[in-house]
């Protein structure tokens, strides 16, 4: 599976959420596997950003920016732990 | 959580862009340069961060990049960057860019590829060309800190010239070895490995599993998929196996 | 008010000649860029399928051998992407979308084209027939590689590059336009690069 992991998108969420995101642990909503963001498949330089599951590619994340504001939708994440501090 | 794009908040507050201005500029090898940056409002980083670079041309146009942060947490900000031959941002930086020139950059950002001193070891770092960036900084981390927590880096580059850090890599010893592979050309005498890393090669140079280490993996894409399922199957924790995927095709 | 970055530079710009040929704020680049929303998708030519759909019907199917008989063009087109780069004069072959079309009776006023990995993309059908669109499985004379849409991409040149999806696998007849991927995160509905279409409002 390939491309960058969720460090490359680590300044853009940042951006958008205030804070640290990569190691927030996401749970997949399509297969329920849970990992931190850092390591979920990233796609980007296209239109948007796609964050995915690195154990089934279902969609996590998808931001895009339309005129100055960014447009997020989590829809692929069913839970999401935030940040707790350092490993 | 339903799927309905929200529009996200407004760049308000704050702007995470910031002028950041060229204080040093070193080369490393003859394709790799570490820029010294002066930021005004730096917060301090964590070894394993990196930050992101934005460059304007005169006419508007705009591209960003991440480059692996080279120095440990108290020390000035420098990233090291490799000259990419189709790249269109490490060209500007390894070749144009001098002392006083002016860089945006969104940083310090990273909070997963991140090694402190309290996270303890023993410590695995393997790097792939110019993966070995945010390892460097965990190095110096590790030494400014007075740690003594015991290291093996396993470095991975096409030849000797392409090593990055040589002579400084080769003065560390006490709890840290050094173990370079060359993958495409060795020099005459060269007593290191040969060839691209392997299972056989993980499971001579890593620490056992039994041990407990925390690793961190860096490189092309490619490198860190190998590496790590090398690393797992060697019975590693998988939550202890920490990756920075920094892409592009093949690798050393 | 961002710094200029003295001496950096866009790696390419309008080449000699050629100014009347790219659409405002793009570039001309003689690369190729990979850009994608998903992994590569890899499904094999014996189940390959292009199908025209309507509501949960599937109107006609194609298999991929039976694609390779239909008569076939061999479309040279300037291609523009949303995120700014422009390839001029790029060579295709592929089977025009009216042929596809021209065996299905419908009404439909729109298309959702969908492709391996669930990408979409919605056209009017106006702007699928005419000539004006293919699904395209050679580039450059070479069969199209997976990284950039093979075995078959739809190619819709006169629209932003996004709604030349990759990997399609057919086309969904619609009555209404409705938004496909990159449309429902903001990207317009229309994509005209010579208008500027970029966003939703543009």
């Amino acid at each position: 599976m390939g491309e960058l992991d969720g460090n490359g998108a680590a300044g853009l969420l940042q951006e958008i959420f205030g804070t640290e995101m990569t190691i927030a642990v996401a749970t997949c909503a399509s297969c329920g596997s849970a990992a931190p963001i850092g390591e979920s498949v990233l796609y980007a330089g296209g239109p948007g950003t796609v964050i995915r599951c690195r154990s089934c590619e279902g969609l996590l994340v998808v931001i895009t920016q339309v005129r100055g504001r960014h447009c997020v939708d989590l829809m692929g994440i069913r839970a999401l732990d935030p940040p707790s501090g350092s490993a | 959580m339903e799927g309905t794009a929200i529009p996200g908040r407004l760049s308000s507050g704050p702007q995470p862009w910031e002028v950041a201005t060229v204080t040093a500029v070193t080369s490393e090898t003859p394709s790799v340069r570490t820029i010294g940056l002066g930021v005004p409002s730096w917060p301090g980083h964590r070894a394993g961060q990196h930050l992101d670079v934005r460059l304007t041309a005169e006419d508007g146009y705009s591209a960003e990049r991440s480059y692996s942060i080279a120095a440990a947490a108290d020390d000035p900000v420098a990233i090291t960057v490799e000259r990419l031959d189709d790249g269109e941002v490490s060209p500007y930086l390894t070749e144009d860019v001098r002392v006083g020139d002016q860089l945006e950059i969104r940083g310090p950002v990273g909070g997963y590829f991140v090694w402190e001193t309290a996270d303890g070891g023993p410590l695995l770092l393997v790097g792939g060309g110019s993966g070995i960036v945010p390892l460097r900084a965990i190095l110096r981390q590790r030494e400014h800190s007075g740690s003594d927590v015991p290291v093996t880096l396993l470095y991975s580059a096409r030849t000797v010239s392409d090593l990055i850090y040589r002579d400084e890599l080769d003065t560390y010893h006490d709890g840290v070895e050094i173990i370079y592979t060359l993958t495409r050309e060795q020099p005459a005498g060269w007593t290191g490995y040969a060839r691209r890393v392997d299972q056989a090669l993980l499971a001579e140079v890593a620490w056992p599993a039994g041990k407990d280490p925390l690793a961190f993996v860096c490189g092309p894409t490619s490198f860190v998929e190998t590496v790590a399922g090398g690393l797992v199957a060697l019975g590693y924790e998988p939550g202890r196996i920490k990756t920075e995927r920094f892409g592009g095709t093949g690798g050393p | 008010m961002s710094p200029i970055s003295h001496g950096f530079r866009r790696r390419h710009t309008v080449p000699e000649g050629a100014a009347g040929r790219v659409p405002p704020g793009q570039y001309v680049t003689d690369g190729f860029p990979v850009l994608s929303a998903g992994p590569t998708p890899h499904t094999p030519l014996t189940e390959w399928t292009f199908s025209i759909r309507q509501g949960s019907s599937t109107l006609k199917s194609w298999t991929w051998q039976e694609l390779q008989q239909l008569p076939a063009e061999t479309p040279t087109v300037d291609i523009h992407c949303v995120t700014r780069w422009s390839k001029l004069d790029t060579e295709w072959r592929g089977v025009s979308v009216d042929t596809l079309l021209d065996q299905v009776k419908h009404d439909a006023g729109y298309v959702m084209a969908f492709s391996d990995g669930g990408y979409t993309t919605n056209l009017p059908l106006a702007d699928v027939t005419g000539g004006k669109a293919w699904v395209a499985f050679n580039f450059g004379g070479s069969p199209l590689e997976p990284e950039h849409g093979g075995p078959a991409r739809l190619l819709v040149p006169h629209l932003y590059f996004w709604k030349s999806a990759k990997w399609v696998r057919g086309l969904e007849l619609m009555d209404e336009d409705r938004p496909g991927f990159w449309e429902t995160y903001g990207y317009n509905m229309y994509g005209d690069p010579w208008k500027e279409q970029r966003y939703q409002g543009d």
